[in-house]
């Protein structure tokens, strides 16, 4: 593992034009979010996944339709990266409003690249190298005409190319492959940039150049190469993979990128995606997919989940399959809508009314985004269920390099079983878990079944019998008994026992990772176990967190009335273990690895005092 | 129809029993004795039995309400979903089902007031099914509230000194909104129910009938002034048959949709027949074509294959 504290990280000792090795660095751009930062911090990332570096980015976009400070941070190299980095090595500040409110990101002893046009840095400060460049002006030069200061972002990727001894020759290709769509000018102007910045005097930078320690690094161990996405993208193919079809959905950020990409993809594999004239029409449509024998797909965030929950009541009622998810986000109400945070968790398990039980996942990371779309439909149509992921804000725009899948082995085709029903077919059966007869398939009794949200007999019929009730609300409850039981008991990663397991859910699993790393090496012993089933949770864990003098929960969100975040808070409830302590934060940024180390260890001091 | 979806069976041939009101018939109706409902089941029933569709490619849902108990009265494939979301549900259905035949029951309430937007936007979608609408001017099955079709004056338990708001034009509602068939009928006209409902069914697009049925319980009366029977007179309209002769030019031409607004307008209890009846491509076919259109450019491309080159573009 590599921590930005290793040796090899970059600084401004050494000798002029000598090149040094590094493992890892990270490399935060800060402008405005119409200066086209996201697009060379997404070069930068996917170059790295075609070098088999691994690579985490972090991206803040203000909510604002246009302008508003915007940062993207790439962290790139060898081994294994598992959080975005809490420090950055390289800033690029584009503004003077960039340069003051990041550079007390930037580590002591880091770069600062600063566009001389726009920023005064503080000479006097010495704790960092800081760099001018003219980039606006540079970058007006090198294009010409009427471009105006566009193509900035391609002059400072150049530039980084030029510091990073980055391969040219693969990023040429991914601005061509970028642009390529567009006018022969458009890629012209591009290239022309991107040489200046390449090109750009030396002697102004001789004092850092890099080169990525390319002995270790780590071939992939499947062999496929990498591919390089965000999660909401990893999310989109996920379905696909697992032959999902037919979806709905209505715009919300950071949703919506879901549902345009399933708009765009899903026609070409003969399937449809409608925008809904809202969230209630939204789950819907999809339902009523489902209902037709296409297992369908819906999602939002926060907000829009809530304008489901009556839906989402009918379809837990109905046993009908679906996908539901939820990229979560500041909250409550509007709250801070390109923030990230765990906070519908409590939604996600018990909202809707009545007693409604359903299954919830979350995803650890982007690649985790991917697989875990395939397992959702798996679970939707073998339990006939709905089924909700919570991904949030971090993973849906951060870009992750990860083994490509093997597409051929785990592609399900999309299935319409309209096959002839025997005559002893009921709708909901009591011994046994519900299977849908979609419309078009022949029932040999020659009784067709109601599907309804009305409590019903097993034929559908409607009832008010208080025995049916209680048989019917045990049946769709004890089928997710059973799903559990299938569940393998989570990993856990470090000492077998020790003083204090960490407990994540959802995309803090990086972070947490490298916490775990850092106490460990204090000597603490720890582990971590990181859930991907939340509704119903995997059997085995109250044995796994017996085992740890504290369990500590590491979530976004709050800590509550009672002192505990909201996984916290349904752990201590299922396992009543005093032991199960929280972590929280609600900032609506993604959980530094310092912050994760030095909560914990203030927790682990202030139980044994 | 259009080319049904690639994901849609073709139709199977009809090697069997015609349709029958009792092969047609599910569990007894709960309304209460005389209620309008009754009939216009029946026509349902009859309608069905006339169009002959495979039995297990009939589907019958509603929302909520006592109009939306429907299915359960009907030996269909259907459903009972929630209040006024039943329009997006089977137009789900019919979007991923082009091989079916989608009808929809509800009320009032549910079609004008909870469910309004998406009875808009349905409609506006020109998704193809087919929906009833058994309006009777009141809330029922809460027993007497005040409903989105209430006339001014009329004396609920949340308006006990009578309504005062504006209610629902649905005819005028409906053009505007986009529904490519529109027609009205009232509930004690059982052959004019029956012939609307069949129209509306075959009608390539989103058809609406809009059924006058009486509560008998919580407004009884309301629809006499079009009832024959009682004292009334039930006016239908005369529908433009383009045969050149003069008095043709005297009638309602339904393609035309200010002649359905101002028809609309008339005065209480107003006309019957179908209002507006429009050929416009449905979602369904768009879909479809936009489906086609895609494949093409794929050039034939598998699944698989199209996720492969995907993930290529991705490295």
């Amino acid at each position: 593992m590599v921590s930005p504290n290793s040796a090899a990280t970059p600084g401004p000792q050494g000798n002029a034009g000598e090149v040094r090795t590094l493992n890892d660095v990270v490399i935060r751009l800060a402008g405005n979010s119409q200066d086209g930062i996201q697009t060379i911090g997404g070069f930068l990332a996917r170059l790295a996944g075609r070098s088999d570096q691994e690579v985490m980015t972090y991206m803040t976009i203000p909510s604002t339709i246009s302008g508003g400070p915007s940062i993207f941070q790439v962290r790139m190299g060898n081994g294994d990266i598992l959080s975005s980095g809490d420090q950055a090595d390289f800033l690029v500040a584009f503004y003077q409003h960039s340069y003051e409110s990041h550079l007390s990101s930037l580590r002591n002893g880091g770069v600062l690249i600063y566009d001389t046009d726009h920023v005064k840095p503080n000479l006097d400060d010495k704790r960092f190298t800081a760099i001018g460049v003219p980039i606006t002006g540079a970058t007006v030069e090198a294009v010409g005409g009427s471009s105006k200061d566009k193509g900035k972002n391609l002059f400072v990727l150049g530039l980084i190319a030029r510091v990073f001894n980055l391969d040219v020759e693969k990023l040429a290709a991914l601005v061509k492959e970028r642009f390529g769509g567009k006018t022969e000018d458009i890629v012209r102007n591009a290239m022309l940039a991107f040489d200046a910045g390449y090109a750009w005097p030396a002697d102004n930078i001789r004092d850092c150049f890099y080169r990525f320690d390319k002995a270790t690094a780590s071939a992939s161990a499947s062999g496929r190469p990498q591919v390089t996405m965000d999660g909401n993208t990893a999310l989109t193919y996920g379905l696909i993979t697992a032959g999902v079809r037919y979806g709905s959905g209505y715009p919300i950020t950071p949703w919506s990128t879901i549902m345009e990409m399933l708009r765009a993809e899903l026609p070409k594999y003969g399937g449809l995606f409608v925008q809904a004239e809202d969230e209630l029409g939204a789950i819907s449509y999809a339902i009523g997919f489902s209902y037709s024998g296409h297992l369908a797909i819906t999602g939002s965030s926060g907000p829009g989940l809530s304008l489901k929950m009556e839906a989402l009541g009918w379809a837990v009622m109905a046993e009908m399959p679906l996908i539901i998810i939820n990229v979560q986000r500041g909250g409550p109400s509007t709250g801070m809508p390109t923030n990230v945070e765990q906070s519908d968790l409590m939604q996600a398990l018990y909202g809707s009314h009545g007693d409604a039980p359903r299954v919830v996942l979350a995803p650890r990371n982007v690649e985790d985004c991917f697989y875990i779309a395939i397992e959702a439909a798996r679970l939707a149509r073998e339990y006939s269920t709905p089924v909700i992921i919570l991904t949030d804000m971090a993973l849906a725009s951060r870009i992750e390099a990860f083994d490509e899948p093997d597409l051929a082995k785990i592609m399900v085709p999309p299935s319409l079983d309209l096959s002839p029903r025997p005559a002893d077919f009921k709708p909901y059966p009591l011994d046994r878990i519900t299977r849908h007869a979609p419309p078009g398939s022949r029932i040999g009794s020659g009784v067709y079944p109601t599907v309804t949200g009305l409590e019903h007999d097993e034929m559908g019929h409607p009832t008010g019998s208080p025995a049916l009730h209680t048989k019917m609300t045990a049946k769709r409850r004890e089928k997710f008994k059973a799903l559990a039981a299938t569940l393998p008991v989570p990993e856990v990663f470090g000492d077998e026992s020790g003083e204090v397991l960490l407990v994540g859910w959802g995309s803090t699993f990086g972070p947490v990772r490298e916490a775990l790393g850092r106490l460990r090496q204090n000597g603490t012993r720890a582990a971590q176990l990181h859930l991907r089933h939340l509704n119903p949770l995997p059997q085995g864990l109250e044995d796994v967190f017996k085992r740890y003098r504290d369990v500590i929960v590491v979530e976004m969100n709050d800590e509550g009335l009672y002192g505990y975040g909201q996984m916290a808070s349904l752990l201590r409830a299922r396992y009543a273990n005093p032991s199960i302590r929280s972590l929280t934060k609600t900032d609506g940024l993604t959980f530094r690895v310092s912050e994760i180390v030095s909560g914990v260890t203030q927790r682990l001091t202030a139980a044994t005092a | 129809m259009s080319a049904p979806s690639t994901l849609s069976p073709a139709a199977p041939a009809t090697d069997r029993a015609p349709l029958t009101k009792k092969s047609l018939t599910a569990d007894h109706p709960t309304w209460c004795p005389g209620c309008g409902d009754f009939a216009v089941l029946a026509c349902y029933y009859r309608a069905l039995e006339k169009l002959n569709y495979p039995h297990e490619k009939i589907v019958t849902m509603a929302g909520i309400g006592c109009s939306s108990r429907f299915p359960y009265f009907v030996n269909s494939h259907g459903g009972h979903y929630i209040h006024g979301r039943s329009l997006p549900f089977s137009a789900g259905i019919s979007l991923g089902r082009d091989d079916l035949h989608v009808f929809v029951f509800g009320g009032d309430g549910d079609g004008f007031s909870i469910g309004g937007n998406h009875l808009d936007h349905v409609a506006r979608k020109n998704v193809r099914l087919t929906y009833v609408i058994m309006d009777n001017f009141v809330y029922g099955l809460t027993k007497k509230q005040t409903s989105p079709t209430s006339p001014i004056g009329f004396k609920t338990k949340t308006d006990p000194t009578g309504s005062f708001d504006q209610p629902i034009n649905p005819m005028r509602k409906l053009v505007d909104s986009g529904a490519t068939f529109i027609a009205r009928s009232h509930a004690t006209q059982v052959n004019h129910m029956t012939e609307m409902i069949m129209r509306a069914a075959q009608h390539d697009g989103f058809s609406v009938v809009e059924i006058l049925s009486e509560c008998v319980e919580f407004y009884p009366g309301a629809f006499d002034a079009a009832n024959p029977r009682k004292g009334g007179a039930f006016p239908l309209i005369d529908e433009k048959k383009h045969d050149g002769s003069p008095e043709d030019a005297n009638r309602h031409d339904t393609s035309d949709d200010l002649a359905a607004f101002r028809l609309a307008s008339e005065l209480w209890p107003g006309r019957f027949g179908v209002f507006y009846e429009k050929k416009r491509p449905t979602k369904n076919q768009l879909e479809a074509d936009l489906i086609a259109r895609a494949r093409e450019k794929t050039k034939g491309a598998s699944d698989l294959q199209l996720l492969q080159n995907t993930f290529a573009r991705m490295r």
